[in-house]
Protein backbone atom coordinates (compact mmCIF):
# COMPACT_ATOMS: atom_id res chain seq x y z
CA UNK A 1 0.00 0.00 0.00
CA UNK A 2 2.86 2.28 0.87
CA UNK A 3 4.45 1.52 -2.50
CA UNK A 4 1.23 2.40 -4.22
CA UNK A 5 1.14 5.82 -2.62
CA UNK A 6 4.71 6.47 -3.63
CA UNK A 7 4.05 5.49 -7.22
CA UNK A 8 0.87 7.56 -7.30
CA UNK A 9 2.84 10.52 -6.02
CA UNK A 10 5.52 9.95 -8.62
CA UNK A 11 2.93 9.98 -11.36
CA UNK A 12 1.49 13.18 -10.01
CA UNK A 13 4.91 14.74 -9.87
CA UNK A 14 5.37 13.81 -13.47
CA UNK A 15 2.15 15.55 -14.38
CA UNK A 16 3.50 18.71 -12.87
CA UNK A 17 6.90 18.57 -14.49
CA UNK A 18 5.40 17.66 -17.84
CA UNK A 19 3.74 21.07 -17.73
CA UNK A 20 3.15 22.72 -21.06
CA UNK A 21 2.63 26.37 -21.71
CA UNK A 22 1.06 28.11 -24.68
CA UNK A 23 0.14 31.48 -26.10
CA UNK A 24 -1.92 32.57 -29.07
CA UNK A 25 -1.02 36.19 -28.68
CA UNK A 26 2.71 35.99 -29.23
CA UNK A 27 4.04 39.25 -30.54
CA UNK A 28 6.54 39.36 -33.39
CA UNK A 29 7.86 42.67 -34.61
CA UNK A 30 10.38 43.16 -37.36
CA UNK A 31 12.43 46.20 -38.17
CA UNK A 32 14.02 47.03 -41.49
CA UNK A 33 16.27 50.00 -41.04
CA UNK A 34 17.46 51.01 -44.52
CA UNK A 35 19.14 54.25 -45.58
CA UNK A 36 16.05 55.63 -47.28
CA UNK A 37 13.20 54.17 -45.26
CA UNK A 38 12.43 52.59 -41.91
CA UNK A 39 9.84 49.86 -42.01
CA UNK A 40 8.38 47.96 -39.11
CA UNK A 41 5.52 45.55 -38.82
CA UNK A 42 3.93 43.69 -35.96
CA UNK A 43 1.93 40.52 -35.62
CA UNK A 44 0.21 39.98 -32.29
CA UNK A 45 -1.37 36.62 -32.94
CA UNK A 46 1.52 34.23 -33.19
CA UNK A 47 0.98 30.77 -31.69
CA UNK A 48 3.57 29.18 -29.48
CA UNK A 49 3.84 26.13 -27.25
CA UNK A 50 6.55 25.50 -24.70
CA UNK A 51 7.18 22.13 -23.09
CA UNK A 52 8.80 22.76 -19.73
CA UNK A 53 9.87 19.15 -19.27
CA UNK A 54 11.93 18.93 -22.45
CA UNK A 55 12.64 22.59 -23.16
CA UNK A 56 11.04 22.22 -26.58
CA UNK A 57 9.54 25.34 -28.01
CA UNK A 58 7.54 25.95 -31.16
CA UNK A 59 6.18 29.02 -32.91
CA UNK A 60 3.93 29.60 -35.89
CA UNK A 61 2.78 32.87 -37.37
CA UNK A 62 0.59 33.86 -40.30
CA UNK A 63 2.50 36.13 -42.69
CA UNK A 64 -0.69 37.94 -43.69
CA UNK A 65 -1.19 38.94 -40.06
CA UNK A 66 1.68 41.43 -40.02
CA UNK A 67 0.39 44.98 -39.74
CA UNK A 68 2.25 47.88 -41.30
CA UNK A 69 2.00 51.62 -41.10
CA UNK A 70 1.08 51.80 -44.79
CA UNK A 71 -1.31 49.53 -46.66
CA UNK A 72 0.95 49.40 -49.72
CA UNK A 73 3.83 48.09 -47.59
CA UNK A 74 1.63 45.24 -46.44
CA UNK A 75 0.57 44.47 -50.01
CA UNK A 76 4.12 44.43 -51.27
CA UNK A 77 5.37 42.44 -48.26
CA UNK A 78 2.82 39.72 -48.98
CA UNK A 79 2.92 39.80 -52.76
CA UNK A 80 6.53 40.57 -53.67
CA UNK A 81 8.69 39.48 -50.77
CA UNK A 82 7.09 36.82 -48.56
CA UNK A 83 4.74 35.44 -51.24
CA UNK A 84 2.29 34.61 -48.50
CA UNK A 85 -0.23 32.98 -50.82
CA UNK A 86 2.39 30.28 -51.45
CA UNK A 87 4.07 30.32 -48.03
CA UNK A 88 1.33 31.43 -45.63
CA UNK A 89 3.19 30.69 -42.38
CA UNK A 90 6.56 31.08 -40.77
CA UNK A 91 7.49 28.43 -38.19
CA UNK A 92 10.11 27.82 -35.61
CA UNK A 93 10.74 24.47 -33.95
CA UNK A 94 13.53 24.31 -31.42
CA UNK A 95 14.81 23.56 -27.99
CA UNK A 96 16.39 25.36 -25.10
CA UNK A 97 20.06 24.35 -25.31
CA UNK A 98 20.25 23.63 -21.61
CA UNK A 99 16.66 23.05 -20.44
CA UNK A 100 17.63 22.40 -16.83
CA UNK A 101 18.88 26.00 -16.62
CA UNK A 102 15.32 27.22 -16.49
CA UNK A 103 13.30 26.35 -13.40
CA UNK A 104 9.75 27.03 -14.48
CA UNK A 105 8.42 26.52 -10.98
CA UNK A 106 10.64 29.19 -9.49
CA UNK A 107 10.51 32.94 -9.97
CA UNK A 108 13.49 34.34 -11.77
CA UNK A 109 15.04 35.51 -15.00
CA UNK A 110 16.80 32.88 -17.05
CA UNK A 111 19.07 33.74 -19.94
CA UNK A 112 19.44 30.81 -22.28
CA UNK A 113 20.12 29.92 -25.85
CA UNK A 114 17.47 28.43 -28.09
CA UNK A 115 18.43 26.43 -31.17
CA UNK A 116 16.12 25.15 -33.82
CA UNK A 117 14.76 25.28 -37.33
CA UNK A 118 13.31 28.52 -38.64
CA UNK A 119 11.14 28.04 -41.69
CA UNK A 120 9.91 30.92 -43.80
CA UNK A 121 9.40 31.72 -47.46
CA UNK A 122 9.88 28.02 -48.15
CA UNK A 123 13.40 27.91 -46.71
CA UNK A 124 14.37 26.16 -43.48
CA UNK A 125 17.50 27.28 -41.67
CA UNK A 126 19.03 26.35 -38.34
CA UNK A 127 19.20 29.32 -36.03
CA UNK A 128 20.60 29.66 -32.55
CA UNK A 129 19.50 32.73 -30.67
CA UNK A 130 19.75 34.07 -27.14
CA UNK A 131 16.42 34.18 -25.32
CA UNK A 132 15.23 35.20 -21.90
CA UNK A 133 12.64 33.33 -19.88
CA UNK A 134 11.06 35.11 -16.97
CA UNK A 135 9.00 33.40 -14.31
CA UNK A 136 7.10 35.73 -12.05
CA UNK A 137 4.32 34.62 -9.77
CA UNK A 138 3.98 31.42 -11.78
CA UNK A 139 3.60 33.28 -15.08
CA UNK A 140 6.16 32.32 -17.71
CA UNK A 141 7.14 34.80 -20.38
CA UNK A 142 9.75 34.64 -23.09
CA UNK A 143 11.66 37.19 -25.08
CA UNK A 144 14.14 37.01 -27.90
CA UNK A 145 15.78 39.43 -30.24
CA UNK A 146 17.88 38.51 -33.23
CA UNK A 147 18.75 39.42 -36.80
CA UNK A 148 18.10 37.47 -39.95
CA UNK A 149 19.52 37.97 -43.43
CA UNK A 150 16.79 38.16 -46.07
CA UNK A 151 19.01 36.45 -48.64
CA UNK A 152 19.18 33.38 -46.37
CA UNK A 153 15.48 32.93 -47.01
CA UNK A 154 15.59 33.64 -50.76
CA UNK A 155 13.95 37.03 -50.36
CA UNK A 156 15.26 39.19 -53.18
CA UNK A 157 15.50 42.94 -52.91
CA UNK A 158 15.42 44.49 -56.37
CA UNK A 159 17.81 47.33 -57.14
CA UNK A 160 15.09 50.01 -57.34
CA UNK A 161 14.20 49.53 -53.67
CA UNK A 162 17.72 48.86 -52.38
CA UNK A 163 17.56 52.06 -50.37
CA UNK A 164 14.20 51.19 -48.86
CA UNK A 165 14.67 47.69 -47.55
CA UNK A 166 17.48 46.51 -45.28
CA UNK A 167 19.28 43.29 -46.15
CA UNK A 168 19.34 42.44 -42.46
CA UNK A 169 16.08 42.53 -40.54
CA UNK A 170 15.78 42.62 -36.76
CA UNK A 171 13.19 40.42 -35.13
CA UNK A 172 11.71 41.10 -31.74
CA UNK A 173 9.72 38.28 -30.17
CA UNK A 174 7.68 38.34 -26.98
CA UNK A 175 5.22 35.89 -25.49
CA UNK A 176 3.41 35.62 -22.20
CA UNK A 177 2.57 31.98 -21.67
CA UNK A 178 -0.49 30.39 -20.14
CA UNK A 179 -0.59 26.94 -18.60
CA UNK A 180 -1.98 24.37 -20.96
CA UNK A 181 -4.85 22.68 -19.16
CA UNK A 182 -5.50 19.82 -21.54
CA UNK A 183 -4.57 16.48 -19.95
CA UNK A 184 -1.16 15.31 -21.02
CA UNK B 1 -0.99 -9.60 -5.95
CA UNK B 2 -3.75 -7.08 -6.23
CA UNK B 3 -1.32 -4.34 -5.28
CA UNK B 4 1.05 -5.52 -7.97
CA UNK B 5 -1.67 -5.31 -10.60
CA UNK B 6 -2.49 -1.75 -9.68
CA UNK B 7 1.18 -0.98 -9.63
CA UNK B 8 1.61 -2.36 -13.15
CA UNK B 9 -1.37 -0.39 -14.32
CA UNK B 10 -0.06 2.82 -12.84
CA UNK B 11 3.34 2.21 -14.31
CA UNK B 12 1.77 1.66 -17.69
CA UNK B 13 -0.30 4.82 -17.30
CA UNK B 14 2.66 6.89 -16.32
CA UNK B 15 4.56 5.52 -19.32
CA UNK B 16 1.85 6.50 -21.76
CA UNK B 17 1.91 9.86 -20.10
CA UNK B 18 5.61 10.09 -20.71
CA UNK B 19 5.10 9.25 -24.35
CA UNK B 20 2.40 11.90 -24.62
CA UNK B 21 4.84 14.33 -23.12
CA UNK B 22 7.22 13.76 -26.00
CA UNK B 23 4.80 15.06 -28.62
CA UNK B 24 6.60 15.71 -31.87
CA UNK B 25 4.51 18.62 -32.95
CA UNK B 26 3.75 20.78 -29.95
CA UNK B 27 1.68 23.26 -31.94
CA UNK B 28 -0.78 20.55 -32.89
CA UNK B 29 -1.88 20.72 -29.26
CA UNK B 30 -3.31 24.16 -29.94
CA UNK B 31 -6.64 24.35 -31.60
CA UNK B 32 -6.16 26.51 -34.59
CA UNK B 33 -8.74 29.22 -35.01
CA UNK B 34 -9.54 29.70 -38.64
CA UNK B 35 -9.00 33.21 -39.83
CA UNK B 36 -10.30 34.92 -42.95
CA UNK B 37 -7.74 35.68 -45.62
CA UNK B 38 -8.83 38.46 -47.89
CA UNK B 39 -7.34 38.28 -51.34
CA UNK B 40 -5.12 41.22 -52.07
CA UNK B 41 -3.33 42.58 -55.12
CA UNK B 42 -5.75 41.28 -57.76
CA UNK B 43 -4.39 44.06 -59.92
CA UNK B 44 -1.36 46.31 -59.48
CA UNK B 45 -3.51 49.44 -59.59
CA UNK B 46 -7.08 50.69 -59.34
CA UNK B 47 -7.29 50.81 -63.13
CA UNK B 48 -6.80 47.91 -65.50
CA UNK B 49 -6.04 50.40 -68.28
CA UNK B 50 -9.06 52.68 -68.68
CA UNK B 51 -11.52 50.54 -66.75
CA UNK B 52 -11.61 50.59 -62.98
CA UNK B 53 -10.18 47.37 -61.59
CA UNK B 54 -11.21 45.30 -58.56
CA UNK B 55 -8.78 47.24 -56.41
CA UNK B 56 -9.64 50.10 -54.09
CA UNK B 57 -7.41 52.49 -52.21
CA UNK B 58 -6.82 51.59 -48.57
CA UNK B 59 -8.16 53.99 -45.95
CA UNK B 60 -6.08 57.15 -45.80
CA UNK B 61 -4.24 56.57 -49.07
CA UNK B 62 -4.11 59.23 -51.73
CA UNK B 63 -3.35 58.17 -55.27
CA UNK B 64 -2.19 60.91 -57.62
CA UNK B 65 -2.77 59.69 -61.15
CA UNK B 66 -1.57 61.03 -64.46
CA UNK B 67 -3.24 59.40 -67.43
CA UNK B 68 -1.79 60.34 -70.77
CA UNK B 69 -2.50 59.32 -74.36
CA UNK B 70 -0.50 60.39 -77.38
CA UNK B 71 -2.18 60.84 -80.77
CA UNK B 72 -3.11 58.07 -83.17
CA UNK B 73 -0.19 55.97 -84.36
CA UNK B 74 -1.80 56.13 -87.82
CA UNK B 75 -0.59 59.74 -88.01
CA UNK B 76 2.63 58.19 -89.26
CA UNK B 77 6.02 59.82 -89.37
CA UNK B 78 4.46 63.27 -89.98
CA UNK B 79 2.95 63.19 -86.43
CA UNK B 80 5.85 61.06 -85.22
CA UNK B 81 3.37 58.22 -84.73
CA UNK B 82 1.12 60.29 -82.56
CA UNK B 83 3.75 61.78 -80.28
CA UNK B 84 2.86 65.29 -81.50
CA UNK B 85 -0.53 65.15 -79.84
CA UNK B 86 -1.48 64.56 -76.24
CA UNK B 87 -4.58 64.05 -74.20
CA UNK B 88 -4.29 64.00 -70.46
CA UNK B 89 -6.36 63.34 -67.36
CA UNK B 90 -5.03 64.47 -64.02
CA UNK B 91 -6.69 62.89 -61.05
CA UNK B 92 -6.62 62.14 -57.38
CA UNK B 93 -8.25 59.14 -55.71
CA UNK B 94 -8.63 58.82 -51.97
CA UNK B 95 -9.59 55.91 -49.74
CA UNK B 96 -12.11 57.04 -47.14
CA UNK B 97 -12.32 53.50 -45.81
CA UNK B 98 -10.80 50.27 -47.10
CA UNK B 99 -14.05 49.72 -48.99
CA UNK B 100 -14.90 53.23 -50.13
CA UNK B 101 -12.83 55.23 -52.61
CA UNK B 102 -13.68 58.59 -54.14
CA UNK B 103 -11.87 60.41 -56.91
CA UNK B 104 -11.76 63.61 -58.91
CA UNK B 105 -10.21 64.26 -62.26
CA UNK B 106 -9.89 66.70 -65.08
CA UNK B 107 -9.46 65.65 -68.68
CA UNK B 108 -8.10 67.83 -71.44
CA UNK B 109 -10.36 65.93 -73.84
CA UNK B 110 -13.50 68.16 -74.08
CA UNK B 111 -12.25 69.98 -70.95
CA UNK B 112 -14.14 67.58 -68.73
CA UNK B 113 -14.27 67.37 -64.93
CA UNK B 114 -15.26 64.08 -63.40
CA UNK B 115 -15.87 62.60 -60.01
CA UNK B 116 -16.48 59.03 -58.96
CA UNK B 117 -17.38 56.91 -55.99
CA UNK B 118 -16.47 53.26 -55.76
CA UNK B 119 -17.61 50.88 -53.05
CA UNK B 120 -16.29 47.38 -52.54
CA UNK B 121 -19.33 45.33 -51.62
CA UNK B 122 -17.79 41.85 -51.57
CA UNK B 123 -14.22 40.88 -50.99
CA UNK B 124 -12.80 37.60 -52.28
CA UNK B 125 -11.65 35.55 -49.32
CA UNK B 126 -10.74 32.11 -48.05
CA UNK B 127 -10.67 30.66 -44.55
CA UNK B 128 -13.38 31.32 -41.98
CA UNK B 129 -15.37 33.50 -44.37
CA UNK B 130 -15.35 32.20 -47.92
CA UNK B 131 -16.18 34.42 -50.86
CA UNK B 132 -15.29 33.40 -54.41
CA UNK B 133 -15.45 36.85 -55.98
CA UNK B 134 -14.85 40.51 -55.38
CA UNK B 135 -17.63 42.89 -56.31
CA UNK B 136 -17.54 46.66 -56.41
CA UNK B 137 -20.17 49.23 -57.28
CA UNK B 138 -19.01 52.24 -59.21
CA UNK B 139 -20.70 55.48 -60.15
CA UNK B 140 -19.25 58.52 -61.86
CA UNK B 141 -20.39 61.84 -63.14
CA UNK B 142 -18.71 64.09 -65.68
CA UNK B 143 -19.19 67.71 -66.68
CA UNK B 144 -18.02 68.84 -70.09
CA UNK B 145 -16.90 72.46 -70.04
CA UNK B 146 -15.91 72.75 -73.67
CA UNK B 147 -17.61 75.80 -75.22
CA UNK B 148 -20.76 74.72 -77.07
CA UNK B 149 -20.34 74.07 -80.78
CA UNK B 150 -23.31 76.30 -81.57
CA UNK B 151 -23.45 79.31 -79.21
CA UNK B 152 -26.71 80.54 -80.75
CA UNK B 153 -28.58 77.47 -79.65
CA UNK B 154 -30.03 77.35 -76.16
CA UNK B 155 -27.34 75.50 -74.21
CA UNK B 156 -28.51 74.19 -70.89
CA UNK B 157 -25.94 73.32 -68.25
CA UNK B 158 -27.46 69.87 -68.01
CA UNK B 159 -26.53 69.26 -71.66
CA UNK B 160 -23.00 68.77 -70.50
CA UNK B 161 -23.64 66.18 -67.81
CA UNK B 162 -22.77 62.53 -68.17
CA UNK B 163 -23.24 59.63 -65.79
CA UNK B 164 -21.80 56.15 -65.63
CA UNK B 165 -22.72 53.19 -63.45
CA UNK B 166 -20.78 50.00 -63.22
CA UNK B 167 -20.73 46.72 -61.38
CA UNK B 168 -17.21 45.36 -61.20
CA UNK B 169 -17.23 41.64 -60.61
CA UNK B 170 -14.11 39.55 -60.69
CA UNK B 171 -11.85 36.97 -59.24
CA UNK B 172 -8.15 36.48 -58.72
CA UNK B 173 -7.99 32.91 -60.01
CA UNK B 174 -4.35 32.43 -59.20
CA UNK B 175 -1.36 34.46 -58.12
CA UNK B 176 -0.82 35.36 -61.78
CA UNK B 177 -4.29 35.49 -63.29
CA UNK B 178 -7.20 37.82 -62.55
CA UNK B 179 -10.34 38.32 -64.61
CA UNK B 180 -13.19 40.77 -64.19
CA UNK B 181 -16.45 41.75 -65.85
CA UNK B 182 -17.72 45.31 -65.83
CA UNK B 183 -21.35 45.60 -66.87
CA UNK B 184 -21.83 49.32 -67.47
CA UNK B 185 -24.48 51.90 -68.16
CA UNK B 186 -23.57 55.32 -69.51
CA UNK B 187 -26.18 58.05 -69.52
CA UNK B 188 -25.77 61.12 -71.70
CA UNK B 189 -28.21 63.97 -71.27
CA UNK B 190 -27.56 65.18 -74.77
CA UNK B 191 -26.38 63.20 -77.79
CA UNK B 192 -25.40 64.52 -81.20
CA UNK B 193 -27.85 62.63 -83.37
CA UNK B 194 -31.08 60.75 -82.90
CA UNK B 195 -29.26 57.58 -83.95
CA UNK B 196 -27.42 57.54 -80.66
CA UNK B 197 -28.97 56.30 -77.45
CA UNK B 198 -28.94 58.47 -74.36
CA UNK B 199 -28.46 55.34 -72.29
CA UNK B 200 -25.70 53.07 -73.50
CA UNK B 201 -25.41 49.56 -72.14
CA UNK B 202 -22.07 47.85 -72.36
CA UNK B 203 -20.03 45.13 -70.75
CA UNK B 204 -16.32 45.29 -70.18
CA UNK B 205 -14.08 42.29 -69.73
CA UNK B 206 -10.61 42.82 -68.36
CA UNK B 207 -7.80 40.71 -67.06
CA UNK B 208 -4.18 40.53 -66.19
CA UNK B 209 -1.44 37.96 -66.31
CA UNK B 210 1.55 38.51 -64.07
CA UNK B 211 4.79 38.07 -65.95
CA UNK B 212 6.92 38.54 -62.85
CA UNK B 213 6.43 39.88 -59.34
CA UNK B 214 6.47 43.47 -60.53
CA UNK B 215 5.34 43.18 -64.12
CA UNK B 216 1.95 42.26 -65.50
CA UNK B 217 0.25 42.10 -68.87
CA UNK B 218 -3.17 43.76 -68.87
CA UNK B 219 -5.96 43.84 -71.39
CA UNK B 220 -9.53 45.05 -71.58
CA UNK B 221 -12.34 45.01 -74.11
CA UNK B 222 -15.64 46.81 -73.84
CA UNK B 223 -18.52 45.40 -75.79
CA UNK B 224 -21.29 47.92 -76.45
CA UNK B 225 -24.66 46.29 -77.03
CA UNK B 226 -25.86 46.80 -80.63
CA UNK B 227 -27.95 49.69 -81.98
CA UNK B 228 -26.89 52.27 -79.43
CA UNK B 229 -24.05 54.10 -81.13
CA UNK B 230 -23.97 55.94 -84.44
CA UNK B 231 -21.88 54.82 -87.39
CA UNK B 232 -18.20 55.45 -86.89
CA UNK B 233 -17.97 54.56 -83.21
CA UNK B 234 -16.05 51.47 -82.16
CA UNK B 235 -15.65 49.27 -79.14
CA UNK B 236 -12.67 49.95 -76.92
CA UNK B 237 -9.78 47.53 -76.81
CA UNK B 238 -6.59 48.15 -74.87
CA UNK B 239 -3.48 46.16 -74.21
CA UNK B 240 -0.62 47.08 -71.93
CA UNK B 241 1.76 46.33 -69.14
CA UNK B 242 1.96 47.39 -65.50
CA UNK B 243 5.33 47.99 -63.90
CA UNK B 244 5.34 48.36 -60.13
CA UNK B 245 8.27 49.92 -58.32
CA UNK B 246 7.32 50.32 -54.67
CA UNK B 247 5.13 53.43 -54.40
CA UNK B 248 4.73 53.91 -58.16
CA UNK B 249 2.85 51.94 -60.75
CA UNK B 250 3.61 52.69 -64.39
CA UNK B 251 1.03 51.47 -66.85
CA UNK B 252 2.08 51.55 -70.51
CA UNK B 253 -0.44 50.63 -73.15
CA UNK B 254 -2.02 50.82 -76.57
CA UNK B 255 -5.68 51.74 -76.83
CA UNK B 256 -8.12 52.97 -79.44
CA UNK B 257 -9.85 55.11 -76.78
CA UNK B 258 -8.96 58.77 -76.60
CA UNK B 259 -11.00 59.67 -73.54
CA UNK B 260 -9.93 58.28 -70.17
CA UNK B 261 -13.30 58.50 -68.43
CA UNK B 262 -16.18 56.04 -68.69
CA UNK B 263 -18.60 58.04 -70.81
CA UNK B 264 -15.84 58.58 -73.33
CA UNK B 265 -14.01 55.29 -73.56
CA UNK B 266 -17.23 53.28 -73.49
CA UNK B 267 -19.37 55.27 -75.89
CA UNK B 268 -17.26 57.72 -77.89
CA UNK B 269 -14.40 55.85 -79.52
CA UNK B 270 -13.73 56.99 -83.02
CA UNK B 271 -10.48 55.08 -83.26
CA UNK B 272 -10.38 51.69 -84.89
CA UNK B 273 -7.56 49.20 -84.39
CA UNK B 274 -7.87 47.95 -87.98
CA UNK B 275 -7.09 51.45 -89.26
CA UNK B 276 -4.16 51.93 -86.92
CA UNK B 277 -6.15 54.51 -84.98
CA UNK B 278 -4.49 53.47 -81.78
CA UNK B 279 -2.95 55.62 -79.06
CA UNK B 280 0.20 54.84 -77.19
CA UNK B 281 -0.31 56.01 -73.64
CA UNK B 282 0.56 55.64 -70.01
CA UNK B 283 -0.90 55.99 -66.54
CA UNK B 284 1.35 56.86 -63.65
CA UNK B 285 0.13 56.21 -60.14
CA UNK B 286 1.88 57.52 -57.05
CA UNK B 287 0.44 56.64 -53.67
CA UNK B 288 0.82 58.90 -50.63
CA UNK B 289 -0.27 58.19 -47.08
CA UNK B 290 -2.07 61.17 -45.63
CA UNK B 291 -3.91 59.50 -42.76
Amino acid sequence: MKNLVIIALMCLAQVITAQKYFSKTGKITFYSDAAGEKIQATNTSASTVLDASTGSIEWAVLIQGFQFEKALMKDHFNENYMESSIYPKAKFKGKIDNPSAVVFSKDGTYNVNVTGQLEMHGVTKTVSVPATFTVKGGVVSAKAEFDILLQDYNIDIPKVVEDNIATKVKLDIIAEYKVMTTAT
Amino acid sequence: MNVLKILALLLFLSMTQYVAGQEDDLLSLLEEEETTNYTSASFKATRVINLHSLENMAAGELDIRIHHRFGFISGGIYDLFGLDDATIRLGADYGITDQLTVGLGRSSYEKTYDGFIKYKLLRQSTGAKKMPVTMALFSSMAIKTLKPSDPNRENYFSNNLYYAFQVILGRKFSEAFTLQLSPSLVHRNLVETAAEANDVLACGIAGRIKLSKRLSLNSEYIYVLPNQLAEGYYNSFSLGIDIETGGHVFQLHFSNSTSMIEKGFIAENVGRWADGDVHFGFNISRVFNIK
